[in-house]
């Protein structure tokens, strides 16, 4: 909580400004050589030029320059679909995350599971990645951890048709950056096994083929 | 017929086809340099991507495409005039800013005087005109440059536009004051108005630039050039965070690019008269080919170099300034017009007059320069002197508006456990 000692009041006005300040001609010197310098920088800017160079994403231990990584956890990109031990989607088709998506762009098909453990499974399960508004109420209502947003960001398409991701495209998600962005809570339902260990298949990001 | 080309006349008419090609060319790229500049001072790149057609491969050129670019842009968009617009002024007054802003070009002396064959038979002076009121003429074409402002502002019939008119002519007329007498102290110093004279005077023995002499009046004649130009800090005539756009709201398309050309051709001119009166012109003591005896047209094609990379400096500092100082309020930039650079530069231009009354430019340099840096040194003693017994507060609106809030004066009550402030 914030206590009366913490607020800092910046009061200038009380203070009269000195003879220099006054005369202006020191102060902008002063001024202008702050901004020689910064023109100087070269090596410093903090534009990133994004299509050679990217921000890479990395776990979030391992982040060491916030300007050129991304951290992978906590990065609201391209959703997921997560599988669980057995390599099935983890989804129950409870469709809560479609109840709590505000741009409506999750549809999903529920059917009867032809497994034991859970009584519904998607059919089909598509997200309107150019509708939705990477909000991520999605991932914060799912009651099983198995709709999650990924640390991909460039997503491209030549069609809306093709932006539409359906459960095949969510899964393959999954596998790419499940290295980068493990499950969060495998344990979490109690019948999702311990997760899927690190390993599956992975590229870098960027690489399109 | 080769008679013909050695006059001035026909010189003056090449020159003319030169520094007008060469102008375009400066405003286009000194526009992308502006960005680049702001860029780097942000610690950003600027503009970087446009390349030429990938004619080299993924090489960008460093961006050097953006102005090409950007005329093009400005070239197809659609040209919309505003109904009720008062039609003929509102077409007339982008073309007033930039003919203006174009012709002040024609008494600023490039290179001094050539002599065409050799033998000093046909000497052309290297300027497209060279009047004996050059500097007048410089003047009232650059106080012209307002009537596009203002006429465009008026012709809009929107009030955000006329605000910025009316802005626009407010700021110059204030700011003409101090720039005449800050003029006044190179006229009264060298004796005549003739720019290529004005650079004359600034060399050979017993003689120095300008600026040695009357560091003061240079910078005095600086400031009011950023706001004869309408460069930020002075900018309020189309500051975009108040007046939407300012004069040139309105205008779209190729208007609005001529307004926005209009601008840095003014501060090309500018550079250049500044150049002249107070660094020199093309002139660099010490350097053989930068004399006034040199009249070859290598001394010349040289010359005209010095005086580009003299302008080119100018503008680099006008667009340094601009990404440093924030925008005047408008108490501010007249309180700093009337209250500060108009008494300032009265005591500079006394100080010419008497340093002429004694005649001191007849002496040395060194004890022109001692007298002259003495006499500054004088008005600057008098300012901080003023400064100091004032007290005064920077802005009018501090003191005069009821403290609010936190500012206002403690009631009583339980004491504060920050203690009270100071």
């Amino acid at each position: 909580m914030i206590t009366d000692d913490d607020v800092i009041i910046v009061d200038e006005m009380r203070r009269d400004l000195s003879v220099a300040e006054r005369f202006w001609l020191p102060e902008i010197a002063r001024g202008l050589s702050v901004t020689i310098r910064h023109l100087f920088k070269f090596n410093k800017r903090v534009t990133v030029q994004y299509p050679e160079i990217r921000r890479e994403p990395r776990l979030q231990e391992d982040l060491t320059d916030p300007r050129k990584q991304i951290n992978a956890s906590r990065y609201r990109g391209v959703h997921r679909l997560n599988r669980d031990a057995q390599d099935r989607v983890a989804c129950v088709a409870c469709f809560m995350c479609a109840t709590a998506c505000p741009a409506h762009c999750i549809h999903i098909v529920a059917g009867e599971a032809p497994w034991p453990d859970r009584e519904k499974y998607p059919v089909q399960f598509d997200i309107d990645e150019l509708r939705c508004i990477y909000c991520g109420m999605c991932e914060e209502a799912c009651p099983v951890d198995a709709i999650e947003l990924t640390y991909e960001y460039d997503l491209v398409g030549t069609s809306r048709q093709e932006m539409i991701f359906d459960k095949d495209k969510l899964l393959e998600v999954f596998d790419r950056t499940v290295h980068l962005k493990p499950r969060k809570n495998p344990k979490i339902t109690g019948y999702a096994g311990t997760g899927r260990p690190i390993g599956g298949p992975q590229r870098p990001l960027g690489d399109q083929s | 017929m080769v008679e013909f080309f050695k006059t001035q006349l026909a010189f003056s008419a090449a020159l003319m086809l030169v520094v007008i090609a060469a102008m375009m060319g400066t405003v286009a790229y000194s526009i992308y340099f502006e960005r680049r500049i702001a860029g780097w001072i942000q610690d950003r790149h600027g503009p970087n991507r446009v390349g030429f057609f990938r004619l080299f491969g993924n090489f960008h050129f460093w961006g050097l495409g953006q102005p090409i670019a950007d005329g093009l842009k400005f070239f197809l968009k659609e040209d919309i005039i505003p109904a009720r617009v008062d039609r003929p002024l509102y077409l007339l007054a982008p073309v007033i800013v930039f003919l203006v802003a174009l012709i002040g070009f024609a008494v600023i002396p490039w290179g001094g005087v050539v002599d065409l064959d050799g033998d000093g038979a046909w000497d052309v002076h290297c300027q497209v005109a060279n009047p004996d009121i050059g500097l007048l003429y410089l003047l009232g074409v650059g106080a012209m440059g307002v009537y596009g402002a203002v006429l465009g502002g008026w012709a809009s019939n929107n009030k955000y536009s006329l605000y910025g008119g009316i802005r626009a002519a407010a700021q110059m007329l204030s700011y003409e004051v101090p720039m005449g007498l800050a003029i006044l102290v190179v006229v009264v110093t060298t004796g005549q108005l003739r720019l290529e004279g004005i650079v004359l005077s600034q060399m050979g023995p017993g003689n120095c630039w300008n600026i040695l002499v009357h560091p003061l009046a240079f910078i005095v004649l600086l400031t009011t050039q950023f706001a004869e130009t309408n460069r930020t800090p002075f900018d309020l005539a189309e500051a975009e965070q108040e007046l939407v756009g300012g004069f040139h709201t309105e205008y779209s398309s190729m208007k609005f690019a001529l307004f926005f050309l209009a601008e840095y051709t003014h501060i090309i001119t500018n550079s250049a008269f500044i150049a002249v009166l107070f660094l020199g012109g093309w002139h660099l003591p010490f350097i053989p080919g930068l004399q006034a005896g040199d009249t070859s047209i290598g001394a010349m094609m040289f010359k005209m170099l010095v005086l580009g990379i003299k302008i080119v400096a100018l503008i680099f500092f006008y667009m340094w300034v601009r990404w440093t100082i924030p925008r005047f309020r408008f108490d501010q930039l007249m309180r700093l017009a009337w209250k500060g650079l108009v008494p300032v530069s009265m005591g500079l231009a006394s100080l010419a007059a008497l340093m002429v009354y004694w005649r001191v430019p007849a002496g040395t340099i060194v004890a022109k320069v001692v007298i002259g840096m003495l006499g500054n040194g004088v008005v600057l003693a008098v300012v901080v002197a003023v400064l100091v017994v004032t007290r005064g507060k920077v802005t009018g609106r501090q003191l005069s508006m009821p403290q609010i809030g936190l500012l206002a004066p403690a009631k009583p009550g339980p004491p504060s456990p920050r203690g009270s402030a100071s």
